[in-house]
């Protein structure tokens, strides 16, 4: 059957809505079956018909500001939004006709008038919204006068480059700081064409942002992305007397094929070391053995405070380190409750200039170490703290984000997807299972917990997965036995799920009380690493979850799936570090933090 | 930065709308009023007291023209550029008074002594086109009176 528009339609569409009462409408003439508040925009995905967006994003709830949504619904005098407008009984909407292209083209227009023409040498060029819709539209020259001005980057934190120039006031950016992550660094400034989106009153450098880089994943534009450290990572490879070493964090190898075309999930490690090899790096290491090494300080810290009494619980997990800054800017009275063991990819890095460089006998003042990581606010934390020059030397000299990698790969010209596999490097490679999960939201919690209950027990347990702690629950709890005692442990990821679990182990501590939680893991992104602010772009639900599922397949295969039954982990303890939290670990592995005002001035 | 401190009536009246929903707005006329501006510092206690993200006070600051981030000069001149003034050839008189104080929209002359700035209706259409000249309204002002408005407000001091 065709309708008048020329769509065919097929059979009716519906779609599960649990429980809520549904709601019939057409659209393009096809019927749409959908649970009441769906809005005409995902209602219209349901029949495979993409309506265009700038402003809207799975992650957030849509605000109706860039206009290009608009549909019309019969009976009604003036188009509607898409995004915010929910189908209604008996509805008969068009989604696509010559009108409505027109009026769409026209709002693209608008956009590209406040809009400068540099793509070619835009942070987001090939991957930008705005130019994926005006090159759909066919722009080919610009209809309306320019408004556009001319801003000044600002690039105060070192992690993030923030371009006024290029924000189209979608809000995106704002929506995602204040609402998912509780940060409030970005806001709207002034109204209408003067709108701004910045930080109130200082540079982002002065203000509470903690560098989660969870805007510029959102932004659909070059107004925020990462601050580009390539070239000094060129730098150090051409330089023949240094000896450049690498590592990879966990979520990054189920995350880069994106960047070359792979399905998420997708797990390249054996290619990434190959590549990595071919970009001239001397020494390819893996941040997994270092999250191995977390777990034996960390799930050391924990049982000394949980078998032993000494130090305050919760225990509060600690690698993550824009969850680190948050901390110390909005919940200084919790530094007690912190790990003091440093995050993964420090650990590596000030191994590989003690450890690495006595055993190879190579002078360390060689040695430079690059980590690629899913995070731009690594970028900041491998100068947050003198402890973060533990070996003499800064201990990683300089983080890029995968997205700064996959660059790279390409400009080097290596034909990533056909590289065979290759092996890393000893003797700071080799992880087990628990170090790869790392990189997903209760990951941390699950390999801590696997080490801990062996050393609590003294004995091997069988017990692997603890599927409680995982999953996209913004808070996850969980009770584990061990030994005969019951271990309280709470998940949390996003910032803004935080303040709830806080909540709870401030109430307990005031009255008296239990604490609520014995261990508790906090991920400042959404997912995880596995959503971390310097990944692939495109980032949804969807694709977190298929990202983790590549990790914990990548656990599921590994023989070793515990990090004290690591080789190298071992070995690392026998001949260098002797025992976790000892003397040498101490002063490697472990840093200190202080309370920091939210705002500079 | 200023080095202006809350003054306790208003760090009282600020605590009574505290926690309550919509109560910023209230709170930052009052903050207005007093200093004829927010100063950021003020701002930056007005956070703490209320609970409110410091951002979300420079959005209602910078959304509306009724407030100031800057210290106003010792004369605030204000020319309604609502429709009626608008009609009437407010932006002849606006553009005037740019010219004599050298100043674009929201400026502050150097000295201190001159603040200009746009508003939106000030509810006297009648007179248009008004200039506010430190609170009082001037009706049916010609763009040749710039000159004579701003030497009549310093000779008053």
């Amino acid at each position: 059957m065709t309708n008048p528009n020329g769509y065919t339609t097929k059979s009716n569409i519906v779609a599960g809505g649990n429980g809520r009462p549904s709601v019939t409408a057409t659209i393009n003439g096809q019927q749409v079956k959908v649970p009441e508040g769906t809005t005409i925009l995902d209602a219209a995905r349901l029949l495979h018909v993409e309506i265009p967006t700038l402003c809207k994003h799975a992650d957030l709830d849509p605000t109706a500001a860039c206009g290009l949504c608009i549909v019309k619904a019969k009976g009604s005098s003036k188009m509607l939004r898409a995004c915010c407008t929910p189908v209604e009984k008996g509805m008969e909407i068009t989604t696509h006709d010559a009108e409505i292209v027109e009026v769409r083209r026209t709002v693209v227009e608008l956009i590209l008038s406040k809009h400068p023409n540099d793509c070619l040498t835009c942070g987001r060029n090939q991957n930008c919204e705005l130019q994926t819709i005006a090159s759909d539209f066919g722009i080919r020259q610009a209809v309306m006068p320019s408004i556009a001005k001319d801003f000044e980057l600002d690039v105060s934190t070192a992690a993030l480059t923030l371009d006024p120039s290029k924000c189209i006031s979608c809000g995106r950016c704002v929506h995602v700081c204040q609402d998912i992550q509780n940060v409030h660094a970005l806001c709207f400034l002034g109204r209408g064409y003067e709108t701004q989106i910045a930080p109130a009153g200082v540079s982002l450098g002065e203000s509470p942002c903690v560098k989660c880089g969870q805007c510029s994943a959102h932004c659909p534009t070059g107004a925020i992305f990462e601050f580009d450290e390539t070239w000094r990572t060129w730098d150090f490879l051409k330089d023949p007397e240094l000896f450049t070493v690498v590592q990879i964090a966990p979520s990054v190898r189920v995350a880069i094929g994106e960047a070359f075309g792979l399905q998420p999930g997708t797990n390249l490690t054996g290619q990434l070391y190959a590549a990595l090899r071919r970009l001239g790096f001397d020494a390819i290491f893996d941040t997994n053995f270092g999250a191995d090494v977390t777990i034996l300080e960390e799930g050391s810290e924990f049982i000394q405070r949980f078998m032993h009494s000494r130090g305050e619980l919760p225990l509060i997990t600690s690698c993550c380190p824009a969850w680190v800054d948050f901390m110390e800017k909005f919940h200084g009275d919790m530094i007690g409750h912190f790990s003091t063991c440093k995050s993964p990819h420090e650990i590596v890095g000030v191994l590989a200039k003690t450890y690495y460089a006595e055993k190879t006998g190579l002078d360390p003042a060689r040695i430079r170490c690059v980590s690629i990581m899913p995070c731009t606010a690594k970028k900041w934390e491998i100068g947050r703290h003198e402890s973060m020059y533990a070996s003499g030397y800064q201990d990683v000299d300089v983080s890029l984000t995968t997205r700064e990698l996959a660059r790279m790969i390409k400009q080097a010209g290596i034909a990533f997807l056909d590289l065979e596999e290759e092996e890393c490097d000893p003797i700071l490679g080799d992880y087990t299972g628990a170090g790869t999960i790392f990189g997903v939201t209760g990951g941390v919690m699950e390999a801590a917990l696997r080490t801990a209950a062996d050393l609590i027990t003294g004995e091997t347990l069988e017990q692997l997965e603890y599927t409680g702690v995982r999953g996209l629950e913004g808070v996850k709890e969980a009770e584990v036995e061990i030994a005969g005692r019951t271990v309280r442990v709470a998940v949390a990821h996003g910032l803004g799920h935080v303040e709830s679990v806080l909540h709870r182990v401030r109430e307990a501590k005031e009255n008296g009380e239990e604490p609520p939680y014995h261990f508790v893991e906090v991920m400042a992104c959404p997912g995880g690493c596995v959503g971390g602010g310097g990944q692939p772009y495109g980032v949804t639900n969807d694709v977190r979850m298929a990202r983790a599922r590549g990790l914990y397949s990548d656990d599921e295969r590994r023989k070793l799936r515990k990090s004290h039954e690591n080789p190298h982990v071992k070995r690392l303890y026998d001949g260098f570090l002797k025992e976790p939290l000892g003397r040498k670990a101490h002063e490697l592995l472990h840093t200190k933090y202080q309370a920091r005002l939210t705002y500079a001035r | 930065m200023s080095d202006v401190v809350m003054v306790p009536d208003i760090s009282r009246t600020v605590q009574k709308w505290r926690k309550k929903r919509g109560s910023l707005i209230m709170a930052l006329h009052e903050v207005q009023n007093r200093y004829g501006y927010v100063p950021r510092n003020v701002s930056l206690q007005l956070a703490q007291l209320m609970d409110v993200p410091l951002a979300r006070i420079y959005e209602v600051v910078t959304f509306y023209n009724y407030f100031n981030l800057e210290p106003p000069g010792r004369n605030n001149v204000s020319v309604c550029l609502g429709t009626a003034c608008y009609l009437k050839g407010a932006p002849d008189i606006f553009d005037s008074l740019k010219e004599v104080l050298g100043l674009e929209d929201g400026g502050t002359t150097g000295d201190g002594e001159f603040h200009l700035q746009s508003v939106r209706c000030v509810g006297c259409c009648g007179l248009a086109p008004v200039v506010v000249m430190n609170g009082q309204t001037l009706s049916k002002v010609r763009p040749g009176d710039a000159k004579d408005i701003t030497a009549r407000a310093k000779k008053k001091e």
